[in-house]
């Protein structure tokens, strides 16, 4: 470790500061090795994996069924928009559709797991540059939110809700009329965070023009999601490329967000609005839902419903395989992205046709922004470090996977 | 449907006689095309691939290792691009063993540098031209290539805090009930080969059937 500190040359400007693990804004586990000539950054070299978990080995090691869950613990501020990338990777080898509820279901969790993203990146961001009651407005409102995760599922968090097929349960009316009303009265709180920090003259001061990131930049580095649209590029996965039911959703819903300078205060802006046109389609997802199955019928690679156990003797037989042999999926590859709060959260599947994947390979969104981090902080500030850090958006369970 | 793999179909077309020296061959599956390329011309393949005005795959998406142990040159690395532009994906796929290095994409993709570190982390893919080659993911100190099909799940060695030496220390992994690695595969479903025990069952079942 010692080697990687810089030796005092001659130059006695140029010194070298070590920024975590264990530091409040490194957002997890990140060590940062900085150069710095004076307060300005020369150069940050990243040491990443702290948290490194094996989980693309485990994967190869699991069932398809038993991975699913490895995918909330990836990025766990939104777990089930990770879940959704490793549902449509097996859906398109196997070629399942899944049924027309479990698609508005789906989007409807994705958008909620949105706000929580961003709830809580605004959140951070925002305590990195000093202010610390707004964090507190957003952790109430993610409450609410993960109580909806809990009733749809049975857990705040690691839902493992989304499966190959559709989804696990339906929700029940009670909990879509309460959803309902979150969304009715959610702008409200969001206004509340916005009249407190939006036109805040230290915010700003911390973070416009701070952090610029270019079209040429979002290019070399690979960013994706708010990097990319807070920069002016309407570049949205859920419109280009739509999955599910989002090219379905009329323009007036879900317009995409788009910046302008690219840097810091845009891409908060952009999260900002995203948030509100999250509830939009959540709205529009409740209005829209239509009745019926929730999960893929005689499929043999969605479990058969507890009443069908009860009579008939192929549904147990398939459900004891299911869980213990698990689905086969046919050999071949495939990658599937999907637009988690992030950006481009990918899965790239290769099957040779058991029951196990023989090799994944996550794509995390975060992986190539936090790369980038050397070349985006060079002659910025030590203090703008973590305004720019708090801005990319970083969760280390899928950075470090 | 149809259309887009007849577009990705041209494309590869277009690559494949664009640049017949680096692209072995290319298939479209599950509307995803993939370029089968040569290992040396990689970084002529990127290159046109980034700047041809038909293709503009200027994003670098992803970088990865796959393992096959059992084939001569044994890993396979497989290249993700994205053109934002012409709203398209590409595959570009070469193959390498464990000596010989793939040119560095880092000149013309600088995220491809923590790919490439990732994917030497994971399985020792060496990159001539890489100007950081350090791993990335593992601890300090690391030894191995853990995402190798012949490195074990459960690694080599474990580490703890000793509280007598007050500091973390390693050992050879210990484990008090083995890893149940279960073998589920059984007829119900996509059983491919013959099951042991099947020959000697096969005669006398016809034999009942033409019986009865």
């Amino acid at each position: 470790m010692a080697d990687d500190l810089k030796a005092p040359g001659d130059d006695d400007r140029v010194f070298t500061l070590n920024f975590g693990p264990q530091h409040p804004a490194a957002h997890g586990v990140l060590r940062m090795v900085m150069d710095l000539d004076g307060e300005i950054v020369d150069r940050i070299d990243s040491h990443i994996g702290l948290l490194h978990r094996g989980t693309e080995k485990l994967l190869e090691y699991k069932t398809y069924l038993q991975g699913l869950p490895y995918f909330d613990r990836l990025d766990y501020v939104a777990p089930m928009n990770q879940e959704h990338a490793w549902c449509l990777a097996i859906e398109k080898l196997v070629g399942l559709d899944v049924p027309r509820r479990a698609s508005f279901i789906r989007v409807l969790y994705s958008e909620m797991g949105r706000i929580l993203n961003h709830l809580l990146n605004i959140g951070t961001q925002i305590m990195d540059c000093g202010a610390l009651t707004p964090i507190t407005w957003a952790f109430e409102e993610r409450e609410k939110l993960m109580g909806f995760y809990e009733r749809a599922c049975g857990s705040r968090l690691h839902a493992a809700y989304f499966r190959p097929g559709g989804v696990h349960q339906d929700l029940p009316q009670d909990l879509i009329d309460d959803i309902l009303s979150f969304v009715e009265a959610f702008p409200a709180a969001l206004a509340r965070i916005e009249g407190l920090v939006t036109e805040n003259r230290i915010f700003k001061q911390r973070n416009v023009d701070i952090g610029i990131v270019d079209e040429e930049m979002i290019l070399k580095y690979g960013f994706s999601g708010v990097m990319v649209r807070g920069s002016g590029l309407a570049w949205d996965l859920r419109r280009s490329q739509p999955y599910e039911i989002y090219s379905e959703i009329p323009q007036h819903v879900f317009p995409v967000i788009v910046g302008r300078n690219g840097d810091n205060y845009d891409r908060y802006v952009c999260r900002m609005e995203e948030m509100l046109v999250s509830n939009d389609i959540m709205r529009w997802c409740i209005e829209n839902m239509p009745k019926g199955e929730v999960l893929a019928a005689n499929s043999k690679v969605a479990p058969p419903r507890r009443g069908e156990m009860k009579r008939s003797m192929e549904a147990l037989i398939h459900h004891f395989k299911l869980y213990t042999e698990g689905f086969h999926v046919p050999e071949g590859e495939i990658y599937a992205a999907v637009e988690a709060p992030k950006g481009e959260f990918g899965v790239y599947l290769v099957a040779d046709g058991s029951n196990r994947p023989y090799r994944v390979k996550l794509r995390a969104p975060g992986f190539p922004h936090l790369a980038a981090m050397d070349h985006l902080c060079r002659g910025y500030q030590l203090a703008d470090v973590s305004a720019i850090l708090g801005s990319l958006d970083i969760v280390f369970g899928e950075i470090d996977r | 449907m149809s259309d887009q793999s007849e577009a990705l179909s041209d494309l590869g077309e277009h690559v494949a006689s664009s640049m017949p020296d680096a692209v072995r061959r290319f298939e479209v599956r599950h509307n995803e095309l993939t370029l089968y390329a040569e290992r040396d011309s990689i970084v002529g393949l990127c290159e046109f691939l980034k700047t041809d005005t038909i293709c503009l795959f200027e994003t670098m998406i992803d970088l990865c290792g796959v393992d096959y142990p059992e084939r001569g040159r044994r890993f396979e690395v497989v290249y993700h691009f994205l053109s934002m532009r012409m709203n398209q994906r590409i595959r570009i796929k070469i193959s390498t063993d464990e000596d010989t290095p793939v040119p560095t994409l880092v000149n013309l993709h600088p995220s491809a540098e923590w790919f490439e570190r990732e994917a030497f982390d994971m399985y020792g893919i060496r990159f001539a031209g890489h100007p950081d080659m350090r791993r990335l993911l593992t601890d300090y100190g690391f030894e191995g290539f853990p995402l190798r099909k012949d490195f074990p799940l459960t690694g080599y060695t474990e580490v703890r805090y000793d509280d007598l030496e007050k500091r973390v220390v390693h050992e050879p992994v210990s484990l008090t009930q083995e890893y149940r690695n279960f073998d589920f595969l059984s007829p119900w479903e996509g059983m491919t080969s013959v099951m042991p025990g099947d020959e000697k069952g096969r005669p006398s079942a016809s034999g009942d059937e033409e019986g009865a």
